[in-house]
């Protein structure tokens, strides 16, 4: 994957109620993004997105005045296909089928459709959801949940662990002017008497409803070079389908071999780690299940500091993550782990070379370089 | 406050396609059973096309003994869907059965704060339509003969 790169990165602002159209934030992402890259919307060919977004590949480039689209597509599942995406378009252009490929997302995930909502995620009883709605599992959540009970059990992760990675994102958080809870201290007693949602998930382990867009750009390594900035070069990225395991294991036990093979890293060599955390605890389980820690290490090692930017030694959603930042699923982790190999970052790692991204559960990741 | 004639949440009913009606026609006559692979013998839930582990379409429907253990669950205290409301806290189970699949359920007459991994229940089949009949778990009878 090395020969290809991300050349821009675009964000509008994050808040509860937008006042604009899907697809107005999904433009206004890309043209921030294409003007961080310095290229000119004429020469997008490629646009790929998240399958349960509203605003299609045909109104971005009838919007954007894209004369030849080579290379569209999406890529199925939930929010959690943003490493996904990246592994697709990275294919595309190393195959020569596109050149500058755009991911993007525009959401009024408040305002509009929140995906916290059964009425919003529900399937009415169809297909999976026979065995699953008519017991109460209505959102990712209630399966979230199951998930996290059972590896409490196995081992011995506690809620108060939980707290440390939400305490340590807000820190985060407190440090960047853009994130929603910028100006919000959180303390670990917060989130030990927040109420539960859906236990074992208290209200701060629950990632925030953001409405806003989000865009990159990525091209080959070569182009990037000659753009406005310093390409985040694409070292690895992998995408996989399901754990074996599926209440116990994240899908990052089938994504982490093949990742790591094709970075030829381990992950004591990564610098600075970006997870998606729609809630809490799926940081520890992401630490455990890529290998930055052992299995059952991932608590300990949160509740000790290890992921704060401050003292920590292996800094965790330095821009607050969804928990604190935004919840853009996935696509704000994807800028924030380009920022860190930039140099841009509100929490910059130093001398942050390798930056390491999870876009859901396990079920992608990218690993992105600092050019030579 | 919306309840089906049983006082359980108005939760969606499930609309059973061709491949798993069998499931649900097995529970409305009186009996739980689980799809299992006629080559390999594997028990598969939810019932798919294929058997997972040999590829075979062939398969057959295996009464189970109905007793199992709590495999890990969670207990909804905020009506993040509309049918929780009047229903809270509310508990969702995932029991292991004691062949091996496991089944998202209810707990009936076993209250939130008693609920634990690895407890033993037994299933009871609840008419909730005049179509649908759902597996649910209490506590067993009688003691268990391990």
């Amino acid at each position: 994957m090395h020969r290809v790169a991300i050349a821009g990165i675009g964000e509008t602002d994050y808040s509860r109620n937008s006042g604009r159209s899907e697809t107005r934030l999904a433009l206004d992402a890309i043209q921030h993004a294409l003007d961080d890259a310095g290229i000119d919307r004429t020469e997008v060919d490629g646009l790929m997105r998240w399958s349960v977004d509203t605003t299609s590949e045909e109104e971005v480039a009838a919007n954007l005045g894209v004369k030849d689209l080579a290379w569209f597509g999406e890529v199925n599942q939930a929010g959690n296909v943003g490493a996904a995406l990246v592994t697709h378009a990275a294919a595309a252009i190393t195959a020569g089928l596109a050149n500058v490929v755009v991911i993007y997302r525009g959401v009024n995930g408040r305002s509009g459709r929140r995906y916290g909502r059964g009425e919003v995620t529900g399937r009415r009883g169809q297909g999976g959801a026979a065995y699953t709605e008519p017991f109460g599992i209505l959102t990712p959540q209630h399966g979230l949940a199951m998930l996290a009970r059972r590896r409490m059990h196995e081992f011995g992760t506690t809620s108060r662990q939980f707290g440390w990675v939400a305490v340590s994102e807000r820190e985060h958080a407190n440090r960047n002017p853009r994130a929603t809870y910028y100006d919000r201290p959180l303390t670990i007693e917060d989130h030990q008497d927040s109420r539960l949602i859906v236990d074992p998930f208290r209200l701060f382990d629950c990632c925030l409803e953001t409405d806003g867009g989000g865009a990159i750009v990525l091209t080959s390594t070569e182009r990037a070079r000659d753009l406005k900035q310093p390409p985040a070069l694409i070292r690895a990225a992998a995408q996989s389908g399901y754990s074996e395991r599926p209440y116990v294991d994240t899908a990052a036990t089938s994504t982490a071999p093949r990742l790591w093979a094709q970075a030829e890293l381990r992950p004591d060599e990564i610098d600075v780690v970006q997870i998606y955390d729609h809630f809490a605890p799926f940081v520890i389980f992401a630490l455990e299940d890529y290998g930055f820690v052992r299995r059952g290490e991932g608590g300990p090692f949160v509740e000790a500091g290890g992921m704060r930017w401050d003292g920590g030694t292996l800094p965790v959603n330095t821009s607050g993550g969804h928990l604190s930042e935004a919840y853009l699923q996935g696509m704000n982790q994807l800028i924030e782990s380009v920022r860190q190999v930039r140099g841009t970052s509100t929490s910059q790692v130093a001398d942050a070379h390798l930056s390491f991204c999870d876009t859901g559960i396990g079920t992608g990741a990218i690993i992105l370089e600092r050019d030579r | 406050m919306t309840s089906t004639p049983g006082g359980r949440p108005d939760f969606p009913l499930p609309v059973p396609n061709e491949d798993g009606a069998p499931f649900w026609e097995h529970l409305r006559a009186g009996e739980l059973c689980i799809q299992q692979c006629t080559s390999c013998g594997r028990l598969q839930h939810p019932p798919r096309v294929l058997c997972p582990g040999c590829g075979s379409p062939d398969r057959d429907w295996a009464p189970m003994s109905g007793r199992g253990t709590v495999y890990s669950f969670v207990v909804t205290h905020q009506a993040i869907h509309p049918s929780f409301e009047g229903h809270l806290p509310y508990v969702t189970a995932l029991v292991e059965l004691e062949e091996g699949p496991r089944l998202a359920t209810n707990l009936l007459d076993i209250p939130p704060g008693e609920v634990e991994i690895g407890m033993p229940v037994e299933v009871e089949l609840v008419p909730v339509s005049d179509e649908i009949t759902l597996p649910l778990f209490r506590r067993p009878s009688s003691p268990r003969v391990e």
